[in-house]
């Protein structure tokens, strides 16, 4: 099949046409900040807004809250149903396929129609946009979880943990959550990925996080949207590439780590 | 022999037997409250609102029960903002399917050396990534008014793409913006399909003198449609629910149904809550209906294609 080696160069390289010309142009778009002269006058005009520091630091916060709560409820879940409820396992995947069907857009509708009149009146409260980003990430943690728990023998450990005596909080602790590093690890880097440039939920419940933030920016100034478009590609770039370099490390194998994250 | 025993016998082995029973019980439903805690979770943050909306679209302003908001769909306005939203997912499906398929095919099976295979693996993940208000951005400087391929395309070729009536702000910007994360997307849910292939098939079929044509008409085609479908599908729904892409883009000034329900939670835009609840089901029902056939879809290539 070498004879089609040439034949699918072009096609390669038509694609990393169309993914690095975008990025190029932004990045060069960025660099106009001061008329007449190329340079970070731009990025300097961000870093020096009160704002971004403000709104990126709240969104941070809500990555942090989600990252807590999603380990908190989904982990153990998880690890419980490959453990004594393989019956579950095809609500869980049912589960997972929900986000899909309801969009973040939906999503932010119904929880503004479920939660905005007593005794639930949530929708002042950050806990439902918390609440939200659980959901939007969680099939996201869920696969990954789920995969780092196959990869382990978990019934043979399990077994061998009790039976030298360690109760469940031994076993969570000490056995399963250890072998379970690598999976843990992507799954909170990909949350972050997500929670941080999130616009829908954020915009819609009116918080002022980062995604509503550049919103703005890009409305009102023409050269700062492009330094925060190459700022926040950078910082994708760094969770993705830490998910990918911690699974190439680990023993898991390279599959695809964190497929198309729901922040269309 | 005194018949009290005998009884107090029947009924030790009725306590018995019930005792057992309800142990056995216990044990089936016992797991589940393992779950309890995560399902009660789902439920209220993600199955309760699901649900409120689809109770909304079959309630009026008064709360009774009626038909009209699904009818109101019809309405030209809403109806074409269903039309150009289809046609924008199905564009940029069909665009980012394609090239992400021929993309996927040359690491897979098309004679690319392996650092190509990984690097494009790492960087379709974060590409795929790469959505929202940044996307939004990029292609703003690239192709936007002043953007680095319209004054390009202006003083290399004095070609006028604004004056041709392209638009970013409008169908085909957003669906080329799309098509930017439905490439990488796209070679990632199909590259293990393509390595599923099996190069078994492939020599028996040169062996029995198969042209590469042959091969793909009789072999690799009908063994890769139902993935090849699966995904498109899939590319689809994920265009379909998009929002903050075309958010970031066109400021919520593009008719497609997305944007509608945005506008429609931020103030009243329909003059009429319930309307945007039937605009939302609507959605519900297309995603349904592309995750229904991606699953039966994906049951179909599993029999080829482990």
């Amino acid at each position: 099949m070498k004879r089609r080696a040439g034949l699918s160069w072009l096609w390669f390289g038509l694609g990393l046409v169309y993914f690095f010309l975008p990025l190029i142009a932004t990045f060069l778009f960025s660099l106009h900040g001061k008329k007449g002269v190329l340079g970070f006058s731009a990025y300097q005009r961000v870093f020096a807004d009160p704002q971004f520091l403000k709104t990126f630091l709240f969104s941070l916060e809500m990555a942090v809250f989600t990252v807590l709560a999603s380990l908190a409820l989904i982990v153990p879940t998880t690890i419980w149903v490959q453990l004594k409820l393989p019956k579950a396992k095809p609500v869980m995947e049912i589960l997972a396929l929900l986000p899909f069907v309801i969009p973040p857009i939906i999503l932010a509708f119904g929880l503004i129609r479920s939660y905005s009149k007593p005794p639930f009146a949530l929708v002042s409260s950050p806990a439902l946009l918390v609440a939200g980003y659980v959901i939007i990430s969680f099939p996201y943690v869920y696969r990954s979880v789920d995969s780092g728990l196959r990869a382990m023998d978990l019934r043979g450990l399990s077994e061998a943990a009790q039976s030298l005596g360690a109760g469940w909080g031994r076993l969570l602790f000490g056995v399963v959550l250890p072998n379970l590093r690598t999976a843990l690890l992507s799954a909170i880097f990909l949350t972050f990925a997500i929670v941080i440039g999130e616009l829908t939920l954020a915009v819609l419940l009116a918080w002022p996080a980062f995604g509503p933030y550049m919103a703005l920016v890009g409305r009102d100034l023409a050269y700062e949207p492009a330094a925060l478009a190459i700022m926040s590609f950078a910082l994708t770039w760094g969770s993705i590439g830490i998910i990918q370099a911690i699974a190439r490390t680990g023993k898991g194998k390279d599959d695809g780590a964190g497929i198309g994250a729901g922040a269309h | 022999m005194p018949p009290s025993h005998s009884d107090e016998g029947k009924k030790k082995a009725r306590e018995a037997r019930l005792l057992f029973a309800a142990r056995g019980w216990l044990r089936r439903i016992g797991p589940w409250a393992g779950i309890l805690p995560f399902l009660a979770f789902v439920f209220a943050f993600m199955l309760l609102p699901a649900s409120s909306i689809f109770i909304g679209s079959f309630q009026d302003k008064g709360g009774a029960f009626t038909l009209d908001n699904l009818a109101h769909l019809l309405k030209p306005n809403i109806f074409s903002s269903y039309v150009i939203t289809i046609r924008i997912s199905a564009v940029s499906a069909t665009l980012g399917g394609f090239l992400g398929f021929l993309i996927a095919y040359g690491i897979t099976m098309g004679g690319l050396p392996k650092p190509v295979r990984s690097f494009m693996t790492t960087f379709s993940g974060v590409a795929s990534n790469f959505a929202g208000v940044p996307l939004a951005f990029a292609f703003i400087a690239t192709l936007g008014r002043v953007g680095l391929v319209t004054v390009l395309f202006r003083t290399v070729f004095g070609f006028e793409l604004y004056g041709s009536g392209f638009n970013l702000y409008s169908f085909w910007g957003l669906s080329l913006t799309y098509v930017y994360f439905q490439i990488p997307l796209m070679v990632l849910i199909i590259t293990p399909s393509l390595d599923g292939m099996k190069r078994e098939w492939l020599e028996a079929a040169e062996n029995l003198g198969a042209s590469s044509l042959q091969y793909w008409i009789k072999v690799g085609i009908p063994v890769l449609l139902p993935s090849i479908l699966a995904s498109f599908i899939l590319l689809f729904g994920n265009a379909f629910g998009a929002y903050a892409t075309a958010y970031a883009l066109t400021g919520g000034l593009i008719n497609i149904v997305p944007i509608l329900i945005g506008a429609q939670i931020r103030g009243d835009v329909l003059h009429d809550p319930n309307l945007g609840y039937a605009m939302a089901l609507g959605m519900v029902i297309v995603m349904t209906a592309s995750i229904l056939v991606y699953s039966w879809l994906q049951k179909i290539s599993s029999r080829w294609v482990k």
